[in-house]
């Protein structure tokens, strides 16, 4: 599966509560929550985020609370796929469970705001067309491929 | 192939004879949690997966703790749906308004998770029952829905941290006091993906309502799960309030760990999480020595950190004949309904109420800026809660200081932030 987006950068320890902030928990329901996706650190997002955008961070990315929602208000803001150093263990999960893309890439740094990726997801094999650089990110072992495949975990268990 | 504390528990929770740093692995639970935020997103995804019943309703745990007593139409009609769901499945464990208390308080309280367990929670700090011995760990919805239909969870084996504490705590301080200067020393993704196997000779010296909220602060380095050996201590406190029997694990003499950290108990001083990481401490002494005094608008003592029994003496034996400065709101939260009931017994209540606190039933509340007690923009609180990300507690131009007992309570006498004397 090949993913072509916009970059929307941030940095170090991006946390759910800024991701989604709790206010806004009372409700479950994605497209709301999406209303409110990253507005404590970057009150545009929900304007500019266009369809097959990427979000790329630092170290760290979705730290704090176990809060699905926070994947779920990225997703349904129409982010493709989110690229970090690292993610907090709990997001990690939640965004394999739910369906929504992320990469683990050590060269995430490298990447800018307003570049333009192509992702081919199986090869975890990142092109930043604008840069011209060539990134490879960590591939899932079968076992959580598995889930990816299946679209979810719910899917994978039935 | 020596193991861990915690990769013992695994191995034994999925059958196996051992296992190694990295292995995947599927465990059988001994308790499923979730709270009124997370569950109702996993009840959409189990009846979406039109799973016709609950694998193990005895195992369950459901708490209404985080908008609770309900702050809005939406938030009741979360809960509803959650009554609604755990009456049907006969779900055992289910604490609601005025018989309950914050998740991470009431499981161990009333015994439903003990020494020996495999514990998961759609709540990050379900990592608290560490202190008893157990494996918990926090996660998403949709695994906790997942493990509703199946009893189990994925989980891949994490190498450890071995953190040895020698000495003891000197006056005025605490566990928060520790796992703040643990998590400032190592930063908030130190221990990703990793244990913290907590040890060592100091460990006798630490009771069960410090090592619940150092085990709670585990996830704020990132750590899957932080657990403690099982000791007297422990024994003590299961005993008469266990549901189940319990086992003791113990990590092999030779078991190997990606670092070892020492923490010297007799030189921590009070320490404080500046906005807006965990990571981000200072001790008290510090702030003097500079001469900086960081005025605040609110005090929060409570939480699934600290609003168990030992935080409302401490902070009772501060506030005791004194008043919380002019223009600051102490907002005090007995962890549960049974913390409530003793701590109006002991006459603690009386102490705060006669401060000037607010006391409030049992719920998350403030802590995680979902209601009773909010900050607007600018507005600055000592917290001795888990998180001081921006906008936890309120407006994102809001700062939160995290703190134990100790120094939230000398803060709101004074007004800023301080340390209690001698």
């Amino acid at each position: 599966m090949t993913l072509q987006g916009t970059v929307h950068k941030y940095f170090d320890n991006v946390d759910t509560d800024v991701i989604i902030p709790a206010r806004y928990l009372n409700s479950a329901d994605p497209e709301e929550l999406a209303k409110h996706c990253m507005e404590d650190i970057d009150a545009d997002f929900v304007t500019k985020a266009r369809p097959g955008d990427i979000i790329v961070a630092r170290q760290n990315f979705g730290c704090g609370s176990s809060r699905e929602h926070a994947p779920l208000a990225i997703k349904a803001s129409g982010i493709s796929l989110v690229i970090a150093c690292s993610f907090a263990r709990i997001f990690y999960r939640n965004a394999l469970n739910i369906g929504l893309p992320i990469l683990e890439c050590p060269q995430a740094d490298e990447i800018s705001a307003g570049d333009q990726l192509r992702v081919d997801l199986e090869q975890g094999s990142i092109e930043n067309l604008t840069q011209h650089r060539q990134y490879a990110a960590q591939p899932f072992p079968p076992f959580l491929r598995r889930i990816i495949e299946k679209g979810g975990l719910m899917e994978a268990i039935k | 192939m020596p193991m861990t504390m915690t990769q013992k528990i695994l191995a034994a929770h999925a059958g196996l004879e051992e296992v190694r740093a990295g292995q995947l692995l599927e465990a059988e639970l001994d308790i499923m949690l979730g709270n009124d935020v997370t569950t109702p997103v996993a009840i959409n995804e189990f009846e979406k997966a039109g799973i016709p019943a609950l694998c193990a309703p005895e195992k369950t745990a459901f708490v209404l703790d985080h908008f609770t007593p309900n702050k809005d139409i939406k938030s009741a009609e979360h809960c509803k749906q959650i009554r609604i769901f755990a009456k049907k499945h006969g779900v055992k464990h289910f604490f609601d308004v005025g018989r309950m208390g914050v998740e991470h308080a009431v499981l161990p309280e009333q015994g439903i998770v003990v020494p020996g367990d495999a514990v998961i929670g759609a709540d990050s700090h379900t990592c608290t029952y560490g202190a008893l011995g157990a494996f918990s760990t926090g996660v998403g919805s949709t695994d906790l829905a997942a493990a509703l239909a199946t009893g189990k969870a994925w989980f891949k084996v994490p190498s450890a941290i071995k953190v040895e504490v020698t000495g003891r705590f000197q006056p005025h301080v605490s566990g928060k006091d520790l796992v703040l200067e643990l998590i400032g020393r190592i930063g908030v993704d130190g221990a990703l993906y990793r244990s913290l196997e907590f040890c060592g000779e100091g460990i006798g010296n630490i009771p069960m309502d410090s090592r619940l909220a150092i085990a709670n602060m585990a996830i704020e380095c990132g750590a899957k799960n932080g657990i403690f050996p099982v000791d007297e201590i422990t024994l003590a406190f299961v005993r008469g309030r266990a549901q189940r029997d319990w086992k003791v694990f113990a990590a092999d003499e030779d078991a190997l760990y990606d670092e070892v950290i020492r923490i010297d108990m007799n030189t921590l001083r009070p320490t404080v999480a500046f906005p807006h990481l965990p990571s981000n401490t200072r001790t008290v002494d510090d702030l003097e020595r500079a001469g900086e005094r960081i005025a605040v608008d609110q005090v929060v003592i409570g939480s699934c950190t600290n609003g168990r029994m030992e935080d409302l003496r401490i902070a009772a034996a501060l506030l005791k004949g004194r008043k919380a400065a002019q223009g600051v709101r102490l907002i005090v939260i007995p962890a549960t309904q049974q913390i409530y009931l003793d701590a109006m017994r002991e006459g603690l209540l009386e102490t705060f109420m006669e401060a000037g606190a607010a006391v409030s039933t049992p719920t998350c509340g403030p802590c995680l800026g979902g209601h009773m007690g909010i900050l607007a923009q600018g507005e600055r609180a000592v917290a001795t809660t888990n998180r001081n990300f921006v906008g936890r507690m309120g407006h994102p131009e809001s700062e939160v200081y995290l703190a134990s007992p100790a120094v939230a309570a000398e803060t709101a006498v004074n007004g800023y932030i301080s340390q209690p004397k001698a």
